[in-house]
């Protein structure tokens, strides 16, 4: 029964490929990581992505996943096998800003579709931006933005700022300054990837700050939540979600609840697809869903939307279809702007615990409609 | 106060830095043997450590395990592989040692998966107290340096007040006349590298605890315990504790005071910047003025 289904949908395609009809297939290269400290991120939009296709039945959409391992040099390699031995038509997948300043630009010059599920380097939405680029998360200093936003309500005035040593967490605290008018306490710079932070939190300790800005994602988070926690220091936290997301919740335990963090998406967000979205991803996969996921899912409907539109391979159609974001995301409104970024609400969260699971809130909005700085620098 | 706690953490951080140094010397120093496969046993006894806890709640017993398992599997890997490899010179060595890394950690990923692992703290150890000044510090790094201090104590005394100790010092010093008078060697030299790979263990699941249990955590540690061996001479007990301290003080005070000393003479975000960079120089710059300054280390036997 399967085959016959499969072989009379080959059948069909076969005969309208030839009319270049939208019926065609989609090959899609995923590039994310899946071991090491940051394996949770690659592992939610992975499964964000999967689930999304299989609720659409989309069985003509191709995924290859390879494991960048959180290293630029493999990404650029697994980049190159896809683009030219897999001839995918849109990439997709990468976590981490540093691996995707590696990746991105290279493969779009080669003419390929580039989706980002998390990663949005501010080079990429300014001077460096393509017409074949396409953010579906947010630009990295979006949530910090609004982390920076919270902090003027809360009436913090002195906050230490904490961020690892990579494009991504430059654009944390140039983010988190640009709305917050407070005076700084402290600014330090970690490495990448760094899993003990003892001497940051001596220096946290020493700086007399009324808060602390952290933007530490994975494991990096875990490791400084839980040793934050056991040094006595009780300085109130502020930071992105990254922070304080779903796969890093259980592991911090008590430490992180009543913190305030903020996020482009939240389970108990009030719309339909999100509602369906929760509701799936935990009866596939037995977990609640992270913003990762709810990311990974967004891109892969994205990517399904302009596929019912337009071909890809007809490129100015397949891109117009992309910017008019034809899809319900789990963000409820959401569009793109002038330089394919997200325009959408930043909300504020508070980690809670419902049952014996710790999770987020929503308890305000940060910012609303919020786009990004980087705009008018892009020309296309 | 910030110099205080930098300097517990120092001490901290070059504790640890001991635990795996001093297996590691123990092996160069008596059987000639250059192991990197260290690091793995590192990751071994920290994997151990986090699943006996996770399954049976105590973590006391899942120190016991960390032990257990990292000697275990010493033992195991020293019969198998490595008593083959005391004859060869230290490029094969190297070579298979190597191969052991990769198997290892290939090994735990298949087991475990790629997730890193958290432990959790016991109730009577978590937290912070307040010591004498008012500085408060987390209690579980003060036991890691207590420990580490309880160690060092131990390995002196077994190898300077033991039947045991004599033995493998002799075994430093002479293979062949040992076994003239009838130790017998092979056990000895199991048993030696089975007590490194449980100091590695140990502090692999020390260490852990406090950060993240992950395949490939031990590799950076790796590479730092050499740095500790050459500096301290090789083969050397005392040498290994005092040039832990000493790179342990050195990373954990450099990377406090340099942003502050270069921010007096330049704008802050670049004195951050230099200051963070040379402070994780630091180590490199002792260990190549130490030799420059004493080539065999500080407590090195032989020039």
């Amino acid at each position: 029964m399967k085959t016959r289904t499969i072989l009379l949908s080959t059948l069909a395609a076969m005969a309208l490929g030839a009319s270049g009809a939208t019926a065609e297939g989609i090959k899609v290269g995923m590039i994310t990581t899946l071991s090491g400290g940051g394996a949770g991120l690659g592992i939610d939009v992975r499964d964000g992505f999967d689930l999304a296709l299989k609720m659409a039945g989309a069985s003509d959409v191709e995924v290859i996943v390879e494991d960048d391992q959180q290293k630029p040099d493999i990404a650029v390699q697994i980049a190159d096998k896809m683009i030219q031995s897999d001839q995918v038509d849109v990439l997709t997948g990468i976590i981490w800003s540093n691996l995707a300043m590696a990746v991105v630009p290279a493969a779009v010059a080669q003419g390929k579709f580039y989706l980002s599920p998390n990663a949005g380097p501010s080079p990429l939405a300014g001077a460096g931006c393509d017409k074949n680029y396409f953010n579906v998360a947010w630009q990295n200093d979006n949530l910090h933005e609004a982390a920076g936003a919270y902090a003027n309500s809360a009436g913090y005035k002195n906050s230490f700022m904490l961020a690892p040593n990579y494009p991504a967490g430059t654009d944390a605290i140039t983010g988190y300054k640009r709305f917050y008018t407070g005076a700084a306490a402290g600014e330090v710079y970690t490495q990448l990837g760094q899993t003990d932070y003892a001497a940051e939190i001596a220096q946290i300790r020493a700086s007399g700050a009324d808060s602390v800005f952290f933007f530490l994602p994975g494991g990096m988070g875990i490791a400084f939540m839980k040793q934050y926690a056991e040094s006595g220091v009780d300085i109130p936290l502020v930071g992105p979600a990254f922070s304080f997301d779903q796969n890093i919740l259980q592991a911090v335990g008590d430490a992180a609840l009543g913190v305030h963090n903020t996020s482009q998406w939240n389970k108990d967000l009030d719309n339909p697809a999100n509602k369906a979205f929760v509701e799936a991803f935990q009866a596939e996969y037995g977990r609640l869903p992270s913003l990762y996921a709810s990311q990974g899912f967004d891109t892969a409907n994205l990517l399904l939307s302009a596929k019912a539109k337009a071909d890809v391979g007809d490129q100015d159609a397949f891109r117009a279809a992309l910017e008019a974001a034809d899809f319900a995301s789990t963000r409820g409104d959401f569009k793109f702007g002038p330089n394919h970024h997200p325009i959408q609400d930043i909300y504020v969260r508070e980690v809670v615990k419902e049952g014996d699971v710790y999770t987020n809130k929503v308890v305000g909005v940060a910012l609303e409609d919020r786009g990004d700085a980087y705009a008018e620098e892009c020309k296309m | 106060m910030l110099l205080a706690e930098q300097a517990l953490n120092g001490l901290q951080y070059g504790m640890m830095l001991f635990l795996m140094a001093a297996g590691l010397t123990l092996v160069f120093g008596v059987m000639g043997l250059i192991n990197l496969a260290h690091g793995s046993l590192y990751m071994l006894g920290a994997y151990a450590c986090a699943w006996v806890a996770a399954a049976t709640g105590s973590f006391a017993l899942g120190l016991a395990a960390s032990l257990a398992a990292a000697a275990a599997a010493g033992a195991v890997v020293e019969v198998a592989v490595i008593r083959r490899l005391y004859a060869r010179d230290h490029l094969e060595q190297v070579l298979a040692t190597f191969a052991l890394i990769l198997v290892f950690s290939e090994g735990t990923r298949w087991v475990f998966g790629s997730f890193p692992l958290y432990l959790t703290l016991p109730g009577a150890l978590s937290g912070a107290v307040t010591l004498p000044g008012g500085l408060q510090y987390p209690l579980f790094r003060l036991a890691i340096i207590a420990t580490g201090a309880a160690v060092a104590l131990g390995l002196w005394l077994l190898i300077g007040r033991t039947r045991l100790g004599i033995r493998i010092r002799a075994g430093e010093a002479d293979r062949e006349m040992v076994a003239a008078l009838g130790v017998d060697i092979a056990r000895l030299y199991t048993m030696v590298f089975a007590l490194g790979a449980a100091l590695a263990g140990l502090a692999g699941a020390l260490v852990g605890t406090i950060q993240s249990v992950q395949v490939g955590m031990g590799e950076p540690v790796l590479i730092l315990a050499f740095v500790v061996i050459v500096i301290g001479g090789i083969g050397s007990i005392k040498g290994a504790f005092v040039a832990a301290l000493l790179v342990g003080l050195t990373d954990a005070l450099g990377k406090a005071l340099l942003p502050s000393l270069f921010a007096r003479v330049m704008e802050a975000s670049a004195a951050n910047g230099i200051g963070a960079a040379l402070g994780s120089m630091l180590i490199y710059i002792l260990m190549a003025a130490v030799l420059i300054w004493r080539p065999e280390g500080l407590y090195g036997a032989r020039a």
